[in-house]
This record gives structure tokens, C-alpha cells and sequence, in this order.
């Protein structure tokens, strides 16, 4: 029983193995040439009916694929599954968001050589996803007009983590009454500069928006590989 | 809550630090949170409580550093704490041109060791 002890200094990020992981797979996907987009939001906001939408829209062009996370139920892989390419569901079982490892084992036996587009559809979860790097290229924060334009003051965290936010179900705003300023002032209160985009995937209102951004994406993506001319 | 994932890999960091320094017997261990961590402080100190029961690390106590969100601002230069989480803006010339320069840690710093 000395009782003596001596400080030592570390320094380790404790998702240190997430991180790990997340950067293999950003580097895989750079190499196989596919862009990366995950989707955050709590559930109900109206994610997979975003991204069955989106699924539809770019896959007469481009090889598009998803995986979809939640802790229970394969629903949502059956209902993206109607938009005609490949997705698979991954069940957390009781863990509340997902992680790089989850994504790097549920990717195994696809080939992202073949695909231009992966999205990741997060656990309905505004809180824990913030946490953990997937590896992907652009993270956006889904809300609906239906929750309260001071959600993102509630959740300042998956605000200030993502890339993009966009509001969802817009063809509801004027029942519900959604005040498009103030909703856009907390926005950029937590995330000052972040850019917005309000669509409707119901009545396919504001997502050309989405798609022309993707569509970007995809073209610096690909710009970025091209060697460089001496 | 993913504060249970996380105390379990600060233990895990622990256990594997201890046996690295010849089976040293820690006595606290230091992390660093970020006010833009993501990770609630209450919620990981119970969390932890919890994880380190009947381990080997029983009596390894957490200590939580917490850290504010710090911002550099590209208008007045300063470097300063963000005026609030849900107002991240330079506090002295209120702009929102800036930069996150911390805040969003989530590290050990280091170990209290037995010696």
C-alpha cells in the first residue's frame, strides 16, 4: 500500500478503433471510386421515404446502393428494395446507432468497385450517431417541419457533425404551420454558414435540389482522382 | 445512449495500458470531453460505474475533464469560447465566420498510476 501514484500522460481517442476503421473505409471507397452519403435524423422524419425517392431518381444513371440501419425489422430494406437496386439491412439489435465496423461488415461481399453511390440510412437517432465517423463523404442531418423548428437547438451536436441539413416533408409546412425563418436561424445558430435544402420527397418538391448536389459531389469526387496533366 | 459503448472502450484502453506497464495497477484514469462530444458527462460517469463492477478495474475512478467549444474567428481574429452550444459564434465580435478549434474531444489524457 504505497498510495503513491504518478500522472501519465496518454492521449488516446477513446473511439480510436471506430476512427481506425472509418478511415480504411474512406480510403476504400476514394479508391473504388464511390460516393459516400449517410443520412442522420430521429425516426419518423421521414428518412426512407427521402431515400427511396433519391434511389429512383439516380438509378437510370448511376450504380446506387444502401444500407439501412435499425435496431429491429428488415422494413425499411423492404421498402427501399421497391426502388430496384441493391440494399441491405443492418440490425443493431439494442445498439442505438451505427458504427464503421458495422459497415465494413455489411459491405463484405459487395463489390463498390460497381457502385458510383452509397447512402447510409443511420439508426432514427439525433444523438448517438454524432459520435462515430463512417467513413462517408458528406453526412446530412434530416429534420422535418412536423418537429419543431427548434430542433436543431435540442440537438446541437448532430447539427454541428454534419455536412448539409435538410428539412423534409415540406408539403406540410403550412399546415403545421413551419416557420421557415426561424427554423433556418437555429440552424445556422449551431451550425453557422450550413447550407439548407427543404424538399418534399411526397411531391418530389426541392429534391432536383439534392440531386444536382450529388450530382456535384460526384464530379469533384471523380475530379479528384484524375491525374494531374504536366 | 452510447455512453455504455464508450466507458466500455475506456476500460478496455485501461486494461490494455496496465498490462502494457507490467500489470500497473491504475488508480484514476483522465478523459477529455468535448462540449460537441456527443457524450453526456452524468451519463458516462453511470455508465462507467456500471461497466467497471467486478472487473479488474473496480477501483480505477473516472475523471472527466470537460472541455468548452473553443472557435477562431476569420473576422476579429480572436480566439475565444463559442458564445454557446446553440450559438456557436465568436463571443467578442459576434460573428459566425469561424472555425471550431476544440470542443469536440473525446480522448483519454492520461493515467493515474500506482508506483
Amino acid at each position: 500500500m504505497s498510495g503513491q501514484t504518478r500522472l501519465v500522460e496518454v492521449r488516446t481517442k477513446i473511439l480510436k478503433q471506430n476512427d481506425v476503421v472509418a478511415r480504411a473505409l474512406r480510403q476504400e471507397f476514394q479508391q473504388a471510386g464511390v460516393t459516400v452519403i449517410s443520412l442522420v435524423s430521429s425516426p419518423g422524419t421521414g428518412k426512407t421515404a427521402f431515400l427511396e425517392v433519391t434511389l429512383r431518381s439516380l438509378r437510370d444513371r448511376f450504380r446506387v446502393a444502401a444500407l439501412v440501419g435499425d435496431l429491429a425489422t428488415d422494413n425499411d430494406a423492404c421498402r427501399l428494395a421497391r426502388a430496384a437496386v441493391p440494399i441491405k439491412q443492418i440490425i443493431t439489435g439494442t445498439v442505438c446507432h451505427l458504427e464503421a465496423e458495422m459497415i465494413h461488415a455489411a459491405l463484405a461481399d459487395w463489390k463498390l468497385a460497381e457502385l458510383d453511390f452509397l447512402f447510409i440510412e443511420n439508426v432514427g437517432n439525433l444523438v448517438c450517431p454524432a459520435s462515430y465517423d463512417l467513413g462517408e463523404d458528406l453526412r446530412a442531418v434530416l429534420f422535418s417541419v412536423t418537429e419543431g423548428e427548434d430542433k436543431p437547438l435540442k440537438y446541437p451536436t448532430i447539427f454541428n457533425t454534419a455536412d448539409i441539413a435538410i428539412i423534409t416533408k415540406m408539403d406540410l409546412a403550412e399546415a403545421v404551420e413551419f416557420n421557415h425563418d426561424s427554423a433556418r436561424a437555429n440552424i445556422h445558430a449551431v451550425r453557422p454558414g450550413m447550407q439548407i435544402l427543404e424538399v418534399s420527397a411526397k411531391t418530389g418538391n426541392g429534391m432536383n435540389d439534392w440531386l444536382e448536389l450529388l450530382n456535384l459531389r460526384r464530379e469533384q469526387a471523380i475530379d479528384s482522382l484524375e491525374p494531374v496533366q504536366i | 445512449m452510447h455512453e455504455m459503448s464508450i466507458a466500455l472502450c475506456v476500460l478496455d484502453f485501461v486494461e490494455e495500458e496496465a498490462a502494457r506497464r507490467s500489470n500497473a495497477v491504475v488508480k484514476a484514469v483522465h478523459i477529455k470531453l468535448g462540449a460537441l462530444s456527443g457524450v453526456v458527462k452524468q451519463a458516462l460517469a453511470s455508465a462507467y460505474d456500471l461497466a467497471r463492477e467486478g472487473t479488474n478495474l473496480a477501483n480505477c475512478e473516472l475523471v472527466i475533464d470537460e472541455l468548452p467549444i473553443v472557435v477562431r474567428c476569420n473576422v476579429c481574429g480572436a480566439e475565444c469560447p463559442a458564445e454557446s452550444i446553440q450559438n456557436i459564434r465568436c463571443s467578442v465580435c459576434q460573428s459566425a465566420e469561424i472555425d471550431v478549434v476544440s470542443g469536440r474531444e473525446l480522448e483519454v489524457a492520461a493515467l493515474e498510476i500506482e508506483s
